[in-house]
């Protein structure tokens, strides 16, 4: 539910920031949280809680798309891993391996050092590094139901690869990959907040939760409000977030290893 | 399980290469190089003398020739030096913030494992109450909170305003006049707020890990069975589901081997603590690619080795696992 | 939602423990009370001083080095043969006293007899003539060889008086002998073979200056102690000084409220509404002074938007410089319009200045043939195309970004589009600036002690790896540039650079925004603080702390 609120809030963000986000305005630098400007102003006057909501509507591309570029990436490399075998499964595995062993923020740096900075850059570096547990789990997955008896009959029939693999085996194993994804968001929201604190975030005057944060730690105890709000929004999101994942989780996974006693006994609790 | 890990080892190497290469590509691709130091801001740079270092580093070869000559040098543990003004070898530079970062990412998973898994078991055990809603909360305010935040606050409470703790560094200034109890001491001091807030923000992802395997492990029919058995509720989730739920978990103290390597380098500039994290950044901007290169060979190196222990252990621990069946490794 | 529910209270919870640590802060330092009253003022020999460095020194053979941080620890090592002083006049330090040859071609100094290398061995003009070599020395990796380029030859008419002679009069000449003297007795075999930054100097160096080096640990500290054979007598009176590398602003500023440093450059902020409360102002004495520095918006003169000269005077009418410093430093700075500061001896204000005046900004553009055509408020040309640029500033600097920020902002009311890209260093030099790929950059100058900037706006210096990045190019400027670093006689060159900045001024390659003021904050125990036009620690070495006050040991 809190979800579902977060995304409608940060769609209509536009039409509910009170002030025009990027406005500096010098007579009002730094001020408390009042009745005009409901979360205070920020070190050139702007109000904070336009940027916020401007903010999560960044926040949130960057968490959806980079897990979405990570999930796709995992999901490809999954399915061609686990269905293949063989040298196909071994030269993915050693890749996914390589990625794994890379010092992954010394990638980012390098990356961004060169490419053109950019909201676009930063989702596409983020997501081009973190596909690799999600072909873990995909190609697990494969793994498993390659064997099944629906997987075996399709085949015999003469089936091509393609169509058993999306129309059979896929949407049984997107329950472990949902749960990915969706704690893989508030991973790369807080990625970008990192990522801001070294000045590799998104471009100015663009406001992200991250960089709110990051431009307001100097001033914690004299502006409090610069790090608390972001603070607490990102913390919000990332729960609600984390327990939708788990939720997800908890309903399909029990479900999926249960022995038939143990199965009734959880019906009859 | 020694045909097992000389195999491992023997792929390690071609892995090894690989991602010094990828790097070695990576960085030359990043614009500029580790002698445009060398501009003044009244006179602007001399190109002759630009272009004499690269000459005399070979930085005007083509790509795999550089990379040739380097991987040359490093099988023989010639890691050279550093392009910096200092020009002090790669090794020395290293060497002297390695152990500082392992101690430091030691500390910090001792005290994540110490903690985050009778959080977890705990919390299974008395799932939906009160004190699952609040340790919930509780690590995801660990987790979802940027470490520096966290640090200043911490440091502002400790360190300026009831003066407990050291705000930053490793050592006071008067160090070298203290007797040894209170250089330990002082030692311990200026580590315990970087240690806090770095175990932290670690604590939710394996308490939530723990308290997972946990949930699945009671739900097992072995547990029923203890309990009608008649064994006290201690026994039955310390001693049988315990042993069994931990299994995942050591997967993970595997997978966080690597991590001690690498410094995080939020924490290390908030704390200005002299660590991997730092060189590892500042050579990134500074162009210094022996140090980088370096870097990378010895975190690589130290990670495949910290994969491969972490895979025997799992080995050993789980007795399900086959060494010789690929698949079911993983 | 009951966790959503235990959420908001944890985060009341820590708003009302942020309130109470606001108010905590103020009252706790009251404690250490110092006695001013009975405080013995005699100079005292003694104490340590902790400076706060954000980076580390990358070497300390400073003549090869290029960051201030190696540069600050480096003059306390080392000398030159002057040094500036208070007026940011050019005074003795190693060399006595000098003289110039009616045609400016000959510079000759007397040099002290009593200067002696830490290790003991004295200075000698053989020094001074090695000096010179190394740095003209093809291998030796320096970024100031051209300061030396125009010497002609460097002579020793007995060890303690040497001869410059140079080709043609250079107005730079005096002040380039204030590089740092390099012992000949240590390095004239590492310069020869070209390995000067694997000499052991570079990291155990001997030199002259009023401090010796202890030691260095990389990322954490550098620690000097006073030489005690200085040849100044009794001097230095601090014992010892230790620079601690803390990278993080933030920590800087904690570390200085919880008294673990002496000394800490402040941000506007942080001076203007962190530091009023009365335990900070009984602990600490602050100061400010105009910085050296000044901050611009410079535009690609290739591009022909920009090299019409009334587009560029219409942005310096647009952009409202008094807002500018107000909300970059809070107030403390000055508006530039020019490249020199307000108070040297080259500055004039009697040159063309553009008020904030978004009428008189789009009046010129419009005669420079932009105008909004319909209605929409966005600028465009005759053929339609908008009015839109990019403006680019290095990542990492906060005030440059806020710059560009506001700066965006004051363009867009008057109907021009601009986005901002903010690029790592390396990458803004070498891919923008060298190839001159760019429309417009918000940058700093030092402006240096002496106000030739020949290499900044002379149109020859328009090579990539030159500074005259902008390509500007005006034949009057660059004669005049010519005539001005020509004679060594400070009167002959006032009329020159005052006309210079007249014409600049006019030009506007640049849209000069401000001069800054450098916010320094030192322990209120320390004496002999005087604020001049070159700030505070061109004395140094005067500084002294009572014995009373007295807080840390020293050898």
């Amino acid at each position: 539910m809190v979800v579902g609120i977060l995304i409608a809030i940060a769609v209509c963000a536009p039409a509910l920031a009170p002030w025009d986000p990027n406005k500096p305005d010098m007579k009002k630098i730094l001020t408390r949280p009042s009745a005009k400007h409901w979360l205070g102003t920020d070190q050139i006057g702007r109000d904070v809680l336009s940027r916020l909501l401007h903010g999560s509507r960044i926040s949130l591309a960057v968490g959806f798309v980079s897990v979405g570029i990570a999930t796709l990436i995992g999901i490809l490399l999954g399915a061609a891993a686990g269905y293949n075998g063989g040298v196909v499964d071994a030269t993915i595995m050693r890749l996914v391996d390589l990625m794994l062993v890379f010092p992954r923020f010394f990638l980012l740096l390098a990356v961004l050092a060169f490419l053109k900075p950019s909201i676009w850059t930063i989702m596409a570096v983020i997501g081009l590094t973190g596909w690799m547990g999600v072909t873990r789990l995909v190609r697990a997955e494969f793994l498993a139901l390659r064997e099944r008896e629906f997987v075996i009959w399709s085949e015999s029939i003469g089936a091509g690869a393609l169509r058993v693999i999306f129309r059979h085996i896929l949407p049984n194993a997107m329950a472990p990959v949902l749960v990915a994804m969706t704690l893989g968001i508030p991973a790369a929201i807080l990625t970008e907040s990192g990522l801001s604190f070294l000045g590799l975030g998104v471009q100015p005057p663009y406001a992200t939760w991250g960089n709110i944060l990051n431009d307001g730690k100097d001033l914690i105890t004299y502006a409090w409000w610069l790090t608390l709000y972001p603070g607490l929004a990102i913390l919000i999101t990332v729960l609600s977030y984390n327990l939708v994942g788990e939720g997800i989780r908890d309903a399909l996974d029990p479900r999926l290893r249960q022995s038939g006693v143990g199965r009734a006994i959880r019906l009859g609790r | 399980m020694a045909l097992f890990a000389l195999r491992r080892l023997v792929l390690a190497i071609p892995l090894l290469i690989g991602i010094t290469f990828i790097s070695f590509l990576v960085i030359q691709l990043a614009p500029g190089g580790p002698f445009d130091y060398l501009r003044s801001e009244e006179t602007g740079q001399d190109p002759k003398l630009v272009q004499k270092l690269n000459e005399e580093f070979g930085l005007d070869k083509p790509f795999h020739v550089q990379y040739w000559r380097w991987l040359s040098r490093i099988v023989r543990l010639d890691f050279g030096r550093s392009f910096q003004p200092d020009a002090r070898p790669v090794l020395a530079k290293i060497g002297e913030r390695l152990p500082i970062t392992l101690f430091l990412n030691i500390l910090q998973l001792l005290i994540i494992f110490t903690l985050a898994i009778p959080i977890g078991v705990a919390s299974a055990t008395r799932q939906y109450s009160l004190f699952d809603k609040i340790t919930t909360i509780f690590v995801f305010i660990g987790f979802a909170t940027p470490d520096f935040w966290l640090a200043l606050l911490l440091m502002i409470l400790f360190g300026v305003n009831l003066d407990w703790l050291p705000i930053s560094g490793l050592r006071s200034l008067n160090y070298e006049y203290m007797t040894f109890w209170r250089q330990q001491w002082d030692f311990v001091s200026h580590l315990f707020l970087p240690v806090a807030v770095a175990a932290f923000g670690g604590l939710a992802g394996l308490s939530r890990y723990m308290r997972q395997s946990m949930l699945e492990v009671i739900r097992q029919d072995y547990v029923q069975t203890a309990r009608a058995k008649g064994l006290a509720e201690p026994v039955v989730i310390g001693k049988h589901a315990l042993r069994n739920a931990l299994l995942p978990v050591v997967t993970i103290l595997g997978l966080s081997l690597p991590g001690l390597i690498g410094g995080s380098i939020i924490i290390e500039s908030i704390f200005a603590i002299p660590g991997m994290g730092q060189l590892m950044v500042q050579s990134v901007f500074a162009r210094d690619y022996p140090v980088i290169m370096g870097n990378l060979v010895i975190v690589a190196s130290l990670t495949l080795l910290a994969n491969l222990f972490a895979d025997l252990a799992y080995g050993v621990v789980d007795p399900r696992i086959r060494f010789s069946s690929r698949r079911r490794r993983r | 939602m009951r966790a959503l529910r235990v959420a908001a209270l944890m985060a009341l919870a820590t708003l009302v423990a942020l309130a109470a640590f606001e108010g905590r802060d103020a009252r706790l330092r009251e404690v250490a009370a110092q006695d001013t009253a009975g405080t013995n003022e005699k100079p005292a020999h003694g104490d340590t001083f902790v400076h706060a460095s954000i980076g580390d020194i990358t070497g300390l053979i400073p003549n090869i080095t290029s960051d201030s941080a190696s540069h600050t620890v480096g003059n306390l090592i080392y000398d030159g043969l002057v040094q500036l002083d208070k007026d940011l006049n050019w005074a003795p330090s190693i060399a006595e006293s000098w003289q110039f040859s009616k045609d400016c071609l000959t510079l000759t100094f007397k040099l002290r007899k009593n200067v002696k290398w830490h290790d003991g061995r004295p200075f000698t003009a053989d020094d001074v003539i090695f000096t010179y070599k190394a740095m003209i020395n093809p291998k030796t990796p320096t970024a100031y060889r051209d300061d030396f380029e125009p010497v002609k030859e460097v002579q020793a008419l007995d060890p303690y008086t040497v001869r410059v002679t140079y080709a043609q009069p250079f107005a730079k000449a005096l002040g380039s002998w204030g590089q740092p003297m390099l012992p000949r007795h240590l390095l004239e075999k590492a310069v020869e073979e070209g390995k000067l930054r694997e000499a052991p100097q570079n990291l155990k160096p001997v030199g002259t200056g009023p401090y010796r080096f202890h030691e260095w640990k990389s990322g954490e500290k550098v620690v000097l102690v006073a030489n005690k054979d200085y040849y100044i007598e009794g001097r230095p009176y601090i014992g010892r000084i230790v620079y601690r590398i803390i990278p993080s602003q933030a920590t800087i500023f904690l570390e200085l409220k919880a008294k673990g440093v002496d000394m800490a450059e402040l941000t506007a902020i942080q001076y203007e509404r962190q530091t009023d409360y009365p335990a900070f102002k009984k602990d600490y004495n602050k100061y400010h002074y105009a910085a050296n520095r000044y901050t611009y918006l410079g535009f690609n003169l290739k591009d022909p938007r920009f090299a019409d000269k009334r587009v560029r005077q219409a942005f310096a009418h647009a952009i409202n410089k008094s807002e500018l410093i107000e909300g970059v430093v809070m107030g403390l700075g000055r508006e530039a319009t020019g490249p020199y500061r307000p108070g040297t001896w080259a500055y004039t204000d009697k040159v063309k200045r553009y008020e904030f005046s978004p009428t008189k900004a789009r009046a010129l553009l419009a005669a420079a043939g932009w105008t909004d055509r319909n209605g929409d408020g966005i600028l465009r040309n005759k053929e339609g195309q908008p009015f839109s640029f990019t403006i680019r500033t290095n990542q990492g600097n906060e005030e440059r970004k806020k710059v560009a920020e506001i700066i965006q902002q004051r363009l867009k009311e008057i109907g021009v589009q601009t986005d901002i890209q903010t690029i790592e260093w390396a990458a803004l030099l070498k891919e923008y600036i060298k190839q001159k790929r760019f429309d417009a950059i918000v940058l700093g100058w030092g402006t240096g002690v002496d106000p030739d900037q020949y290499a900044v706006w002379h149109s020859s210096q328009n090579g990539p790896d030159q500074l005259n990045s902008f390509s500007y190019a005006n034949p009057e400027v660059d004669a005049l540039l010519e005539k001005g670093r020509a004679t060594c006689h400070q009167q002959e060159r006032v009329a020159t650079y005052h006309r210079i900045q007249q014409i600049l001024a006019e030009d506007q390659p640049y849209v000069f925004l401000y001069f800054r003021e450098t916010l320094p904050v030192v322990s209120s125990r320390v004496r002999g603080i005087k604020v001049e036009p070159a700030g505070i620690d061109y004395n140094f070495i005067d500084w002294f702390v009572p014995k009373s006050l007295q807080r840390y040991a020293s050898p």
